[in-house]
C-alpha cells in the first residue's frame, strides 16, 4: 500500500471540502473494496477521508412510500432491519447475501454504490427497484447514477447521504456468487417496481443494466416461463478466470428465471 | 509520517505510532506482538484475521489501524480465562475442530460473534455463517461440530 494522509471527517461538509480541494483525495466508507484496492496498489490517494466519524448517516427508516437507508448503514444492519424486511423483503434478502458476515459488518450501501464495482449486489437493487440516490447536492435517479465500470454520476465533492427505495410488488434477487469472494458472477433483481416491471443485471457487464425484453415479457405475464426463452447477447459482457462472456450471458437467463420464481 | 493510535486490546489500553496505511492486523501482530491473529489470503476472503472490534467480528486485514482509534478490540489471545480455555476453544479441542490450526483463531472469533446473536444456531446457520472463513485442510465438518458443541456449552 502506498502511504497517504488520513483524515477523519466530522461532517459531510468537511469531507466534501477536503475532496473538493484535492482531486487525489478519496473517501473511505466501509472500506471493504477500497482497502483491498489500496493494498493492491491500484490506487494512490494523497489523503483518505474517513466518513466513519460522521454521525447520523446510518439510519434506516420506512414509511408508506418505501425505505430510506442512510449511506453509512452497514449491510448487516439492512439485512437485520425489521422495517426493511416488512417493506421490501427482497432488499433485506439481498443485503444478507453480500460478501460474508464480516464484510457485512463493515460494508456500507453508500460505499458500495459510489464504488460501483461491476459485480456488486446493491446496484441491482437500486436499478431493479427504481431507487433515488440522495447526495449532499441533489437527488439522482438510479437509472442515471451508474454510468460505467467503477463510474457514477457523482462529482468529485459529491457524497452519497442516503438511498430511497420505493415500495414494490413482487420482487426478488438471485445471484450466482463467486464461491470465494461472494461477489456476483451474475446477479439479477426482478421487481414489480413502482413505475413498472424492472429487471436489473449486475456482474455480467461493466455496469448494472436493465433487460427491456424481459421487462416487457414479465409485465405481460409474471412467471419464470416468460423469461425462460429470452437471452442476452454475450457481446461486451465481462470475461475473466471465473466465467466467460457466454457463460455469463447464459446465467442472466437462469438467474432471471430463479428470481421470478423466488418472488412468487 | 506516523500517527498515534490508542485503543483497548483484550481489556488493556495500548497505543502505538503507526503509518496511516498500517492495517489493524499489522499493528496487532507487529507492534503489539499478538500473533494469534493470522494473515492468510490478505485479500479479505479467508477470515484467518477475524477479530472483534466493538463487539462485532471484522477482518483485521481490511481495516486501517487508525480506524480503530478508541475502539475495544478482542483477539484470540483475549478469549481464554488465564489457563482455562473458553468453552468454544475447548469444543474445538474436543471435536478435532482443527488440523493445521491456521484458520482456527478466525474460526473461533467468527463463531463467538455468531453465538452472541444466535445462541442456538442450526447446523445450516453455522455453515452459512462460516462463508467468510476458509479452511484449506477441508476440516469444515468438525469445525461445524465444534461450534455446535461450543454454543451448547456456552448456553450451559
Amino acid at each position: 500500500m502506498y502511504n497517504f494522509e488520513y483524515k477523519k471527517a466530522g461532517s459531510v461538509d468537511e469531507a466534501a471540502g477536503i475532496v473538493g480541494a484535492d482531486d487525489e483525495a478519496k473517501l473511505l466508507a466501509g472500506g471493504m473494496t477500497y482497502i483491498p484496492t489500496l493494498k493492491q496498489r491500484l490506487a494512490a490517494p494523497t489523503t483518505v477521508v474517513d466518513l466513519n466519524g460522521v454521525g447520523g448517516m446510518d439510519g434506516i427508516s420506512a414509511d408508506g412510500n418505501g425505505v430510506t437507508v442512510g449511506a453509512m448503514a452497514r449491510h448487516a444492519a439492512v439485512a437485520a432491519s425489521a422495517e426493511v424486511a416488512a417493506a421490501i423483503p427482497a432488499l433485506a434478502d439481498l443485503a444478507s447475501h453480500i460478501g460474508d458476515p464480516q464484510v457485512r459488518n463493515r460494508g456500507t450501501i453508500g460505499g458500495s454504490i459510489a464504488n460501483n464495482d461491476p459485480a456488486a449486489d446493491y446496484p441491482a437493487a437500486l436499478v431493479g427497484l427504481g431507487a433515488t440516490v440522495q447526495t449532499n447536492k441533489r437527488t439522482i435517479a438510479a437509472d442515471d447514477f451508474f454510468t460505467g465500470l467503477f463510474e457514477t454520476a457523482l462529482g468529485q465533492d459529491e457524497i452519497v447521504t442516503a438511498v430511497s427505495f420505493p415500495r414494490a410488488g413482487k420482487a426478488a434477487y438471485m445471484k450466482f456468487p463467486n464461491p470465494a469472494s461472494r461477489y456476483a458472477i451474475v446477479g439479477v433483481f426482478v421487481a414489480q417496481a413502482a413505475d413498472g416491471v424492472r429487471v436489473a443485471v449486475t456482474g455480467a457487464g461493466p455496469c448494472v443494466f436493465r433487460v427491456a425484453e424481459m421487462e416487457a415479457a414479465l409485465a405481460a405475464n409474471w412467471s419464470a416461463d416468460s423469461v425462460a426463452g429470452l437471452g442476452i447477447s454475450a457481446d461486451g459482457l465481462n470475461e475473466d478466470i471465473h466465467a466467460s462472456a457466454e457463460y455469463r450471458a447464459h446465467l442472466v437467463t437462469v438467474m432471471a428465471k430463479r428470481a421470478v420464481a423466488k418472488a412468487g | 509520517m506516523t500517527v498515534s493510535v490508542s485503543l483497548t486490546v483484550n481489556g488493556e489500553a495500548v497505543s502505538a505510532d503507526v503509518e496511516p496505511r498500517t492495517l489493524l492486523v499489522q499493528m496487532l501482530r507487529e507492534e503489539l506482538g499478538l500473533t494469534g491473529t493470522h494473515v492468510g489470503c490478505d485479500t479479505s476472503q479467508c477470515g484467518a484475521c477475524v477479530v472483534h472490534v466493538d463487539g462485532e467480528s471484522v477482518k483485521a486485514c481490511t481495516l486501517l489501524a487508525v480506524q480503530a482509534e478508541g475502539a475495544d478490540v478482542k483477539t484470540i489471545e483475549g478469549v481464554a480465562d488465564g489457563d482455562t480455555l473458553h468453552p468454544m476453544q475447548q469444543a474445538f479441542h474436543e471435536n478435532h475442530g482443527l488440523q493445521c490450526g491456521f484458520c482456527t483463531p478466525g474460526m473461533i472469533m467468527s463463531a463467538l460473534d455468531l453465538v452472541k446473536n444466535n445462541p442456538d444456531p442450526s447446523e445450516r446457520e453455522i455453515r452459512e455463517w462460516l462463508e467468510g472463513n476458509l479452511c484449506r485442510c477441508t476440516g469444515y465438518h468438525n469445525i461445524v461440530k465444534s461450534i455446535d458443541a461450543g454454543a451448547r456449552a456456552m448456553r450451559g
